[in-house]
């Protein structure tokens, strides 16, 4: 009897909660209408949403809805004014003048000024605020308001990143003045001014957000947006079939293959943009054979870069030829390109003195040409590219090893130590071009950046001048001029810069994918009034008053 | 016997100051720092703010030093703040997670009873019959297969094509405007997968600890008494076997205590659930030290107290313990 009620009971629970089947036409493209949410997916938790303080991508995208900078880039990776209507620099180009928005207020409703402009200048800079994002702003030597509405600040000499870092989002002075930052309440329950608010957060479930009626661009549409905490991408995948979430990248194997199927494509649009970042296969230039850059560039010759595109990300990315995507004003579009050329490539390596040996293998100076590629644990696709590497290097005769380590140790104990003859790894391109950091001769120490150990007088200087002046033009010049010294020295072999591809909701409207993503005219976002699939009680609770 | 208790509580001291000494050392021992902290590998900190981050958080104190520090406060029952950058306090951390993994471990314990004891307890009064040789294979069947590949395989049939349960998470979109009975009965629904592949993998354990033990059991004289006594089976194998054959699964059971607050990293990690075992996996993935040792000493705690109230009971039963 009770194993029968136990059935039963089972069964109830495993019915109660069907889905009717969905038979909403997505296609139309319907009028512009308030409401609606988006779910979308993480795979980590967001940890603090007072973004100076959060080293996270998972926190940094919420935040990214929540608060403003004092200026932003717009869909073409160009500078516009956000919180600041405007800005003006001084002839000498040392400081900057913001002139800030009138009428914006914080989401507890008290105006914004200069004073919170000053206040998060303050505390990026304050020695006890553990932040990883006070380096550009240790370079300013004095911030003042001159008024409830314009900032100065003034740097000790001319700094062009410096306008980007004032994209940082800025705090609410009001809230948070006189309060030990880090044990604020509001890494959990955020107030800023961006498009929308924070609502809720349950730990290690999902976070939510709702529209900020009272937005200084205007109301968004999408009612809410629902970051859920979901770990495994796998399960990720499944919920987005089964509509669980909106939004979610997909690979390149999800992308192109699992789908393409009539439901899928139904109740999906897919979107691609190029991402952020590019892979390369970068030399120990301190190597007895790396040294010499016609060796460098015979590697580059010798591997076929699509091959490793077509193969390994299904064709959902770009051969790069240097460190911008293609899509930025800093691109150099003229660029000497390395083509696969095996007949070139074993041109330059006699040339170096390379000789076949007995064995056929290539050597010098009574040494074999062997060496070993790094790559980290974790990333399949870099370990799949240092294969390709191997094979394409084997038929010229050169050995390469795979060695595949652990971040951590990958990080202290090889790179750090330069203890390495060859690595694959990747960088993020920042929006801004400036690439000091990784190219300038002074950045060898432990632990910086320039860890191949890249000297060229020459990029030296020009990543100095390029720093050095707001105009444009003049910076775009000192970039083209990098990227062909790059491209003849070869420091690296640049290898390619993949695809952010991902797919969301049919219902949704408004995406136009752009150099910037996607997520740039998410306010601009919207779900015809007929197709919209949650209705919250409090739909209409911020309309605008 | 409150001397013997005595004793036994003084001895925990020293045993779990060396299980923090030891703990201490062994997280310290890999490469790298609180990955949290967001320094590595990243262009905009330079190493004036790599310092600067370093000495707030104390790591550029020789090892001694920050144990020290560590021990000093944590007995005062403070495990600190977080390194990651939510910077929250451990012991916060913590609470929001347990309650969630004792509650699935707890539920997925009693279904592995509900089911692994009378498939044991079938098997030994039926041995070598096909139903038991059934039994066996299933049993050895769902030890050996990779849960994480058949909870997807689940989620696929359940999830998507049957559309009968929801594939991940605990609660539902909708979840704050429920009524209590919907409430209930949503976050029955999202707990029907995770707790029944968790009792899956264990049922091989405890069902082959039961038919042992009963088998064991079975071959005493004074059951074949009992049988010769002409006692109906059922009498029998109720009230003469089951309660001895129990004791060394009970045993077990004793043992698996700590286990209950561990959490599975690739459970929790495939349903989406907020538990301890994801939570030290990350910590662990970020050498978030306060948080790792956090749990540690808490689940070093449990263990011995586990021990301790185990070695109690011993005590109780057996007077040779006590005395001796």
């Amino acid at each position: 009897m009770l194993k029968k009620i136990a059935l039963l009971l089972l069964i109830i629970l495993l019915l109660a909660c069907r889905k009717e089947g969905d038979s909403t036409k997505y296609e139309e493209k319907g009028k512009p209408a308030y409401g609606d949410t988006l779910i979308t997916s993480s795979i980590g938790e967001a940890s603090n949403l007072i973004p100076i303080l959060a080293s996270d991508s998972a926190s940094h995208d919420i935040a990214g809805y929540i608060y403003n900078g004092l200026v932003k880039y717009d869909k073409d990776l160009h500078i516009v004014g956000d919180l600041s209507e405007s800005w003006d620099f001084s002839p000498d180009k040392l400081s900057i003048t913001f002139h800030l928005r009138k009428n914006i207020r914080w989401h507890d409703g008290k105006p914004f000024t200069a004073r919170d402009v000053l206040y998060t200048y303050k505390v990026i800079v304050d020695p006890k605020t553990p932040t990883p994002y006070s380096g550009d702003f240790l370079m300013v030597k004095k911030a003042e308001m001159l008024d409830d509405y314009t900032f100065r600040v003034t740097y000790g000499e001319p700094f062009a990143p410096a306008l980007l870092s004032w994209a940082v989002s800025i705090l609410p002075h009001h809230l948070l003045e006189g309060h030990d930052i880090t044990a604020s309440p509001l890494s959990r329950h955020p107030i800023g001014t961006g498009p929308y608010r924070f609502r809720e957060w349950i730990g290690g479930d999902r976070l939510v957000l709702e529209a900020n009626g009272d937005y200084f661009e205007g109301r968004p549409y999408m009612g809410r947006h629902v970051t859920r905490v979901i770990p495994d991408p796998a399960t990720m995948f499944l919920e987005l079939k089964n509509n669980g979430i909106d939004m979610a990248s997909l690979t390149p194997l999800q992308y192109v293959k699992q789908t393409d199927y009539p439901k899928f494509n139904r109740q999906f649009n897919k979107f691609k943009y190029l991402s952020f970042s590019y892979v390369y296969l970068g030399y120990n230039l301190k190597h007895p054979f790396f040294r010499d850059k016609r060796v460098r560039q015979a590697i580059t010759y010798a591997i076929d870069k699509q091959e490793i595109v077509d193969g390994i990300l299904l064709g959902q990315g770009v051969a790069a030829e240097g460190p911008y995507k293609p899509d930025m004003w800093a691109f150099n579009p003229k660029i000497e390109k390395h083509p696969f050329d095996p007949g070139k490539a074993r041109t330059l390596l006699g040339q170096a003195g390379f000789m076949k040996g007995p064995d056929g293998r290539l050597w010098k100076d009574g040494k074999a040409f062997e060496f070993t590629i790094l790559c980290n644990q974790g990333n399949e696709v870099r370990i799949r590219c240092a294969e390709l590497i191997q094979q394409r290097l084997a038929s010229l005769g050169i050995t390469v090893k795979i060695r595949v380590i652990e971040w951590a140790s990958f990080v202290n104990q090889y790179i750090d130590r330069r203890n390495y003859e060859a690595v694959i790894l990747g960088w993020t391109i920042s929006q801004d071009p400036d690439i000091f950091d990784i190219w300038h001769s002074s950045k060898q120490n432990p632990k910086e950046l320039n860890f191949m150990g890249f000297e060229n007088r020459e990029v030296d200087d020009l990543l100095v001048r390029a720093r050095r002046t707001f105009d444009q033009e003049e910076r775009r010049r000192c970039y083209w001029k990098i990227q062909d010294i790059l491209s003849e020295e070869q420091p690296y072999t640049f290898l390619f810069i993949p695809y952010a591809t991902l797919a969301v909701h049919k219902r949704i409207k408004g995406i136009e994918p752009a150099a910037a993503g996607i997520g740039y005219n998410f306010r601009e976002w919207f779900v015809p009034e007929g197709q919209q699939r949650y209705r919250t009680r409090n739909n209409n609770a911020h309309l605008h008053p | 016997m409150l001397i013997y208790i005595l004793k036994r509580l003084l001895f925990m001291i020293p045993m779990l100051l060396g299980i923090t000494i030891i703990s201490f050392a062994v997280i310290h021992l890999p490469p790298g720092e609180p990955g949290a902290l967001g320094i590595e590998m990243n262009p905009k900190v330079t190493k004036e703010v790599r310092d600067r981050i370093r000495s707030i958080y104390g790591l550029d104190q020789p090892l001694h030093v920050q144990y020290l520090t560590w021990l000093k406060r944590t007995a005062k029952l403070d495990f600190g703040r977080s390194f990651s950058s939510d910077g929250r306090p451990v012991i916060d951390k913590i609470k929001e997670r347990l309650p969630i993994t004792i509650s699935i471990d707890l539920l997925s314990m009693i279904l592995i009873l509900i089911i692994g004891i009378p498939i044991g307890v079938y098997s030994a009064r039926y041995k070598d019959s096909l139903l038991d040789k059934g039994l066996t294979a299933f049993v050895f069947a769902t030890y050996a297969i990779p849960l994480f590949w058949l909870a997807l395989l689940f989620m696929l049939l359940f999830g998507v094509h049957l559309d009968l349960l929801p594939i991940s998470g605990l609660k539902s979109f909708n979840y704050e405007e429920l009524t209590f009975f919907q409430k209930a009965l949503d976050l029955g629904h999202h707990l029907v997968l995770p707790i029944f592949l968790s009792a899956l993998g264990g049922l091989a354990g405890i069902s082959r600890y039961m038919k042992s033990s009963l088998l064991e059991v079975l071959r005493q004289d004074y059951i074949t008494t009992a049988y010769a006594k002409g006692l109906p089976e059922k009498l029998i194998l109720r009230r003469h076997a089951m309660r001895n054959a129990l004791l060394p699964v009970i045993t077990i059971l004793g043992l698996s205590v700590p286990g209950l607050i561990g959490g599975s990293v690739i459970f929790e990690s495939i349903f989406a659930i907020p538990g301890m075992g994801q939570l030290f996996y990350m910590s662990v993935m970020s050498r978030d030290y306060p948080t790792i040792m956090g749990i540690l000493v808490i689940g070093a705690f449990l263990t011995l107290f586990g021990n301790l109230l185990a070695d109690i009971c011993y005590a109780v039963a057996d007077p040779r313990i006590r005395i001796g």
